[in-house]
């Protein structure tokens, strides 16, 4: 019997990331489906951010979770590669969101241009983020690998803070 | 943990880890099937099962191999933010030979080495021999030092985000999935250690001569990564598979770009040699692949099954 208390989109659509809590996981753009079906089993789509994401699988706890708590009897969660995922996905509000708590939000960077050999640019980019604690916009890349596999760490010149980047891929 | 705030997580902690599923976890593995949509999607037209099972394999354990060689790393990096990039350099290609392991479980190349009922990945990561991997020997060979980590880093990201640039248009969907995820991350891997080259070899007297130490130890093993195998040879021609040979050029320029604005030479070093024509691709490894297998796999043979 299907005793659904909420809409299956909306329960998995309020799981938060559990590396970026302030995200939930429709902010973070990596639900690609919710269908539910007349048994009440759902099946959910992710796709992860990287290839090794290691928070895939407390996503899929989490999503398992919070649909059994909604009502629904059987849940399924599988994932996608295709098409992957970009921070290009990440929602206008989960950007709102990042910058609250002190990350900076990526840039769009659009689709990659297909085909050719991928450039290799010796100098780091000069990307102009801005720090999310003073607004300045004089800040430098000091790892291209943060705590997450989706971040980058900065710092400041201006207000001397370091701070996280959600970098573009 | 972050999903304490349900009420009944909080009264017993342990409670919460045993009840998140309905099944205990493996203790040496995920515990759980990836569930990947394009695992099981079924071999092009024309294409030989065994063939494309045999290359995934192999383009899975060059990521497996050089992962569990980089976690080496893990607690006497440099520096901490060294440690990091390299964990997560490690992390990204560990992703990378998941699926590709899944999928070549999925056309049948675990069923040799089954004994329990784990995931395929988990099958060919911890229960296969050495004989049975499939990787080229460079991602086996010892890292050394800081400086020769970072031309191993350089060379294998180089060739392999090449490789995978041109494998976005396979044929097989899985590959071409893999291979679009996979060219994000090996551009920022050759990104960090192309940075690096150029600070240690155009560096100090001392960083300069143990960066280029480094790419000369690590230039015997290049020659193999362009050297096609037959099922290579037999993937190509169906539209699955790049000619390795195809790849030279590329790696060649990237070296080019990067070793004279870094002070370094490039190095004439002959190449490790075959075995009768036969190397890593065939499952003939350096003495390297060993000790880093028995690290890798003696805990789960140990405790095959496992569960916490």
């Amino acid at each position: 019997m299907v005793t659904a208390l909420v809409d299956a989109r909306t329960a998995a659509e309020q799981v938060v990331d559990p590396e970026m809590p302030m995200l939930t996981l429709a902010d973070l753009g990596v639900l690609r489906g919710v269908e539910t079906g007349d048994d009440g089993t759902v099946v959910v789509t992710l796709t992860p951010t990287y290839s090794g994401c290691p928070a895939l699988d407390e996503m899929r706890h989490d999503l398992r979770r919070a649909l059994t708590e909604a009502g629904y009897a059987k849940v399924v969660v599988r994932t996608t590669f295709s098409p992957p995922w970009s921070t290009d996905w990440i929602s206008d509000e989960g950007r709102h969101k990042l910058a609250a708590a002190g990350v900076a939000p990526p840039d769009r960077i659009g689709p990659r241009a297909a085909g050719g050999p991928v450039p290799l640019t010796l100098v780091a980019p000069s990307r102009t983020v801005a720090c999310p604690q003073c607004g300045a916009r004089d800040t430098d890349e000091t790892s291209r690998f943060g705590p997450t596999a989706c971040t980058a760490l900065r710092r400041c010149r201006s207000c001397g803070e370091p701070f996280e980047h959600v970098k573009e891929i | 943990m972050h999903s304490s705030h349900h009420d009944h997580d909080d009264e017993n902690v342990y409670d919460a880890l045993s009840t998140a599923d309905d099944d205990g976890r493996w203790a040496f593995g995920t515990g759980f099937d990836a569930g990947t949509a394009e695992i099981t999607a079924p071999v092009p037209d024309g294409v030989d099962r065994d063939d494309l099972a045999a290359y995934c394999l192999m383009l899975a354990d060059d990521a497996l191999i050089a992962a569990q060689r980089l976690s080496g790393w893990t607690a006497k990096a440099p520096e901490l933010e060294e440690e990091v990039a390299l964990a997560n350099i490690a992390l990204d290609l560990l992703g990378q030979a998941r699926v590709l392991l899944s999928r070549a479980g999925h056309l049948g190349a675990a069923e040799p080495y089954r004994a329990g009922p784990q995931d395929d990945e988990d099958v060919l990561t911890y229960f296969r021999d050495d004989r049975g991997f499939r990787n080229v020997t460079l991602v086996e060979s010892e890292l050394g030092d800081f400086g020769r980590t970072i031309a191993w880093i350089l060379v294998l990201s180089s060739w392999r985000l090449a490789l995978m640039q041109r494998l976005t248009a396979s044929s097989d969907p899985v590959l071409a999935a893999v291979a679009a995820k996979a060219v994000k991350e090996l551009t920022y891997h050759r990104d960090y250690a192309a940075q690096w080259v150029l600070r240690l070899g155009d560096g100090t007297a001392l960083s300069h001569a143990r960066m280029q130490a480094g790419l000369d130890a690590v230039w015997p093993f290049v020659e193999e990564l362009f050297l096609p195998h037959a099922v290579e040879r037999r993937l190509v021609d169906a539209g699955v598979a790049v000619d390795p040979e195809q790849l030279r050029a590329e790696v060649d320029a990237v070296l080019e770009q990067v070793l004279p604005v870094a002070t370094l030479t490039r190095p004439e070093k002959p190449a490790v040699g075959l075995v009768g024509g036969r190397g890593g691709r065939d499952g003939v490894h350096t003495e390297a692949l060993g000790g880093l297998l028995a690290l890798m796999q003696s805990l789960a043979r140990a405790h095959p099954g496992a569960t916490w």
